[in-house]
């Protein structure tokens, strides 16, 4: 297939006859749902997520109703603490997390002129999990089952069961389903910005939103596990009475607030980071030329993201640690403005060195930069602490954190899905109506949230249902309470503007003429990505590379064909986008559902204490993890390469650090070891906060025997594991299958290994925060030994299978990366709790 | 050119690891700050009239800072193609990622003073 055989418009017709027929989507009431094409999963994505908002958005209607005139009797106190709780919840992991993996979703792919991401049925199940997860935890409000002890849930006041109910494990165990899909959507995002750029799209060529989604993909591996940490222990607590939050037994309730702020400050930059990235995309579009300072964005996106690690005690400044700890969190707080403001400099200069087009989502664009700037100038004075401490859990705080999210996050969605709209749906929105929702929201949410600052600096205190009339604060809560529903109105004018679009012209292809990839989407949406993936030259093809368009849709680039009816996507290289490989990638299938479905009812099940139920569900879910694995990866392909055009023939299989299932295995585990670090960073805030730690009648648990025996026994299986696939690559594939065998064998041993030091010291994990987290630091690396028996077993399965041989090795070597961690896992945890007794 | 003509710093090889050197010195220092104070309070229940240890990772954290921004500004100078940059080439590709680790390093450099500051003013665990 040279570039002249693509002149042939017949072969072009039959070109596209099959890549039509590979990509075409399942059909029929039942079957649809199988699909798990990045468009429509993207879709049932934003969608999902923009109900959830609409949800919460009407909780908060009910709330400003309530609060509108003083002593108001529209809902109860028991009420309104479930409809505050839910409102921050549901907006929170709901709809910003989840829309920004929805919309990136649908926009990668297209952005990086992919046919699909990496992991097409990892997106479907991560859409269920949530779909799941997110019915869940909403529905509770119905049966007056709601959390309700504040987005961020502290104890003793949620961990303690005659003070709080069902909600709490609802908030608990329905979010950590939620988090596992944010968990599995950042694999998924980072392995398609690194591994399935276009040909010739290097690093310094890829479209910006690319490097946010990667920033903020790496954001929630490091952010999102601490949470899940501090959930087991949370849920430990609750249902096992553990006391890890517990004063009275050596526990500490600000541990939770940590756990969960080390998790919630970075939240705020990954959902405002991805928002921002819209901007990125659509301000040099209207402004008619290149994004001024590339490397400056990628400095304010790469340094927001670090910097907002260490903001997380600013939540915390009044809970009375020492002011020299205070004062390095303030000074982070004041430092991640930096880079906040470098972008939006960056911004204002494209726009004033291009020739502007106004137009409705640069309206929107710049309307929410107003009110983000306000929010972020009230961000610098909550950052001081002393400020804080008058401020603190009054209204000022409530103003500043949805000047903050509305211009951050909200607006900027709404900015995407104007700008966004024709290249999803092949029709514009209106623009009048467009242009008077905008009015109404950003009026109304000025009216709304500016008198919070007032009516917060003059006392009035967050999550009260309602307040006296002396207080003299009913004007200012009145003109909230207008300003909300002029804000509702608003989103009920978009609603409208969205409801008409099925009814409207479809407009031209790339109606914005923008110029970066994403718009050589088709309005005619053939559901197979692009024609032919391009090679990539500039930042801005569509503008600057001749006949780029129409080079791309006759078929001129690279795999242009589906010869052998599979799904196919190109994967490169990290830094210079380099074809290393053609991938296979999953069709539709039930598999994502179901294993959804049954890790979904081990969450749900636990909630109400069905433990056995819970358990079954547990391996279902193992059992539909193994059966996807089995069925759907490492395929060894019919023949070794095949060529994509221009003379140029990649393999079908790859394995290790090329490789996107190697990738995804390695950042799985960051993900996994963050969390494991969450539990550690525990037992040493244990031991900070206690004279003698471990108590002294406890002093000789777990001992150093037996921690030291489940180590070497881990360590053991973690050399096994290496030098099977040294000599499996070798050809020795009967001496790999015994060293995996002996790994398997050290791997389960391990287990009976790492639980005797606790169990045969009788400590008892009800009794103290000491035994409590050396039961759980051993119980984790115990599970994560039997997790590493699984695995060597199923890399044997493989091998005996005729699945794996010494040239198509993906699994050992994918397994081998999940050793390593364990054998990190293993050294730190017995080293803790074996050796540090010893030393403290 | 070829490799033995450039030096030492210009055969470095640039990667998006080498990008986020600076930031992950500014994050391990304050780290090193957090539970240096941490400890030293809840331990201690004071920190030293003059904190040595404080002051020699401060000091170690902007060196390698500074250390990664000059070779990082050195790389962004290489000759290669024209103005502006911002093609698919070997060496746009190196002055971009030269470029972005040397505005990172300002800003980590920033970043650790800003952090070094409580502990000239604040003197005590209260």
């Amino acid at each position: 297939m040279s570039l002249h055989d693509q002149d042939d418009p017949a072969l072009r017709a039959a070109q596209e006859r099959r890549l039509r027929e590979v990509w075409a989507p399942p059909k029929g009431l039942f079957l649809r749902w199988t699909d798990t094409n990045n468009n429509q999963v993207g879709n049932w994505y934003v969608l999902t997520a923009f109900a959830f908002m609409l949800f919460a958005g009407v909780l908060a209607l009910i709330m400003r109703t309530q609060l509108a005139v003083p002593d108001n009797d529209l809902v109860g106190p028991g009420t309104f603490n479930q409809l505050f709780t839910l409102h921050g919840s549901v907006m929170m992991f709901l709809f910003a997390v989840p829309m920004f993996e929805a919309v990136s979703i649908i926009l990668l792919p297209q952005l990086l002129g992919a046919r699909d991401l990496p992991f097409p049925r990892l997106s479907a199940f991560g859409y269920w999990s949530f779909l799941l997860g997110g019915v869940f935890v909403s529905g509770s409000i119905f049966f007056d089952a709601a959390p309700d002890g504040g987005w961020f849930m502290y104890p003793p006041l949620t961990t303690r069961t005659d003070l709080s109910g069902l909600g709490a494990d609802i908030w608990m165990l329905g979010l950590s389903f939620i988090e596992v899909s944010s968990v599995a959507a950042a694999v998924e995002l980072i392995v398609g910005v690194l591994k399935c750029r276009p040909p010739g799209m290097r690093l310094n060529l890829m479209p910006l939103y690319a490097w946010y989604i990667l920033v903020v993909a790496v954001m929630i591996l490091f952010a999102f596990p601490p949470l899940i940490a501090g959930d087991v222990l949370f849920e430990m607590e609750r249902l096992l009475d553990w006391p890890f939050f517990d004063a009275s037994r050596g526990g500490d309730p600000l541990l939770w607030q940590h756990l969960f702020w080390i998790f919630g400050h970075p939240e705020v930059y990954i959902v405002f980071l991805p928002s921002i990235a819209l901007f990125a995309m659509l301000v040099p579009t209207f402004a008619r030329r290149h994004l001024l300072g590339y490397p400056w964005i990628v400095l304010a996106a790469v340094g927001t993201a670090f910097l907002s690690f260490g903001l997380w005690v600013h939540h915390m400044f009044a809970t009375g640690l020492p002011k020299i700890s205070l004062g390095f969190f303030s000074a982070a707080s004041e430092a991640v403005a930096i880079p906040t403001a470098v972008q939006i400099f960056v911004f204002i200069v494209t726009l004033w060195a291009g020739r502007v087009v106004w137009s409705t989502p640069l309206l929107y664009a710049t309307g929410s930069l107003a009110i983000f700037v306000i929010g972020g100038l009230t961000g610098v004075m909550v950052a001081l602490a002393p400020f804080d401490w008058q401020a603190h859990d009054t209204y000022f705080v409530v103003a500043h954190l949805h000047y903050v999210l509305i211009g951050g996050t909200l607006m900027p969605l709404f900015a995407g899905l104007y700008y966004y709209w024709p290249l999803v749906t092949g029709k514009k929105l209106s623009d009048r109506l467009g242009r008077i929702a905008f009015w109404l929201v950003f009026v109304g949410a000025n009216l709304c949230f500016f008198p919070m600052h007032l009516s917060g600096l003059e006392g009035m205190p967050r999550r009260v249902f309602t307040y006296p009339a002396d207080l003299g604060l009913g004007g200012l809560n009145l003109a909230s309470t207008i300003g909300s529903f002029v804000i509702a109105a608003g989103v009920a004018v978009i609603v409208l503007d969205l409801a008409r679009s099925p009814w409207r012209q479809r407009s031209p292809r790339n109606p914005w003429q923008a110029g970066t990839l994403e718009w050589l989407a088709h309005p005619e949406d053939e559901n197979w990505g692009i024609r032919s993936i391009p090679l990539i030259e500039s930042r801005y093809p569509i503008w600057d590379q001749d006949d780029f368009v129409r080079k791309v849709d006759e078929g001129r680039y690279f795999l242009p064909d589906a010869e052998e009816g599979r799904r196919e996507t190109i994967v490169t290289s990290v830094l210079d986008a380099r074809p290393i490989s053609v991938i296979r990638l999953g069709g539709p299938s039930w598999k994502p559902m179901l294993t959804a479905l049954a890790l979904g009812g081990v969450f749900i099940l636990t909630t109400y204490h069905l433990y056995w139920a819970a358990l079954v569900s547990g391996i279902a879910t193992l059992v539909m993890v193994l059966w996807w694995l089995w069925t759907g990866t490492a395929e060894i392909p019919e023949k070794s390469c095949k060529p994509i055009g221009h003379g140029m023939e990649l393999p079908l299989y790859i394995s290790g650090g090329a490789s996107p299932g190697w990738w995804a295995m390695f950042i799985t585990m960051m993900a996994d070891a963050t969390a494991f670090s969450g539990l550690v960073f525990g037992y040493f805030f244990f031991w900070t906060r206690h004279e003698a730690f471990p108590p002294p009648e406890l002093a000789t648990a777990p001992g150093m025997a037996w921690p030291l025996l489940a180590l070497a026994l881990g360590l053991a299986g973690w050399i096994a594991t290496i030098a099977a696939r040294e000599v499996h690559a070798r050809g020795a594939i009967a001496a790999a299958r015994m060293l995996l065998i002996f790994g398997l064998l050290t791997s389960l041993a391990g287990v009976p290994a790492g639980l005797a030091g606790p169990w045969l010291s009788g400590m008892d994990p009800t009794a103290n925060s000491y035994p409590a987290i050396v039961w759980t630091l051993a119980i984790w690396t115990c599970l994560h030994a039997a997790v590493a028996a699984i695995m060597q077993a199923y890399v044997l399965a493989r091998s005996f299978a005729g699945r794996m041989t010494p040239h198509h090795d993906a699994d050992i070597r994918n397994v081998t990366v999940y050793m390593h961690f364990f054998a990190l896992t293993a050294l730190v945890a017995y080293a803790t709790i074996g050796l540090f007794p010893e030393m403290a | 050119m070829t490799d033995e003509r450039r030096k030492w710093h210009e055969r470095l090889q640039v990667t998006l690891w080498t990008l986020i050197v600076p930031p992950t010195v500014w994050a391990v220092h304050f780290l090193f700050s957090y539970l240096w104070a941490a400890v030293s309070c809840a331990k201690a229940g004071v920190f030293a009239e003059f904190p040595t240890l404080f002051v020699i990772g401060t000091v170690l954290a902007l060196m390698a800072i500074a250390l990664s921004g000059w070779i990082a500004h050195r790389q962004t100078r290489q000759r290669g193609d024209p103005p502006p940059h911002e093609q698919g080439t070997d060496i746009d590709r190196l002055r971009f990622l030269a470029k972005s680790t040397l505005l990172l390093a300002g800003l980590s450099f920033v970043g650790v003073l800003f952090t070094a500051l409580p502990v000239v003013f604040i003197g005590d665990c209260r």
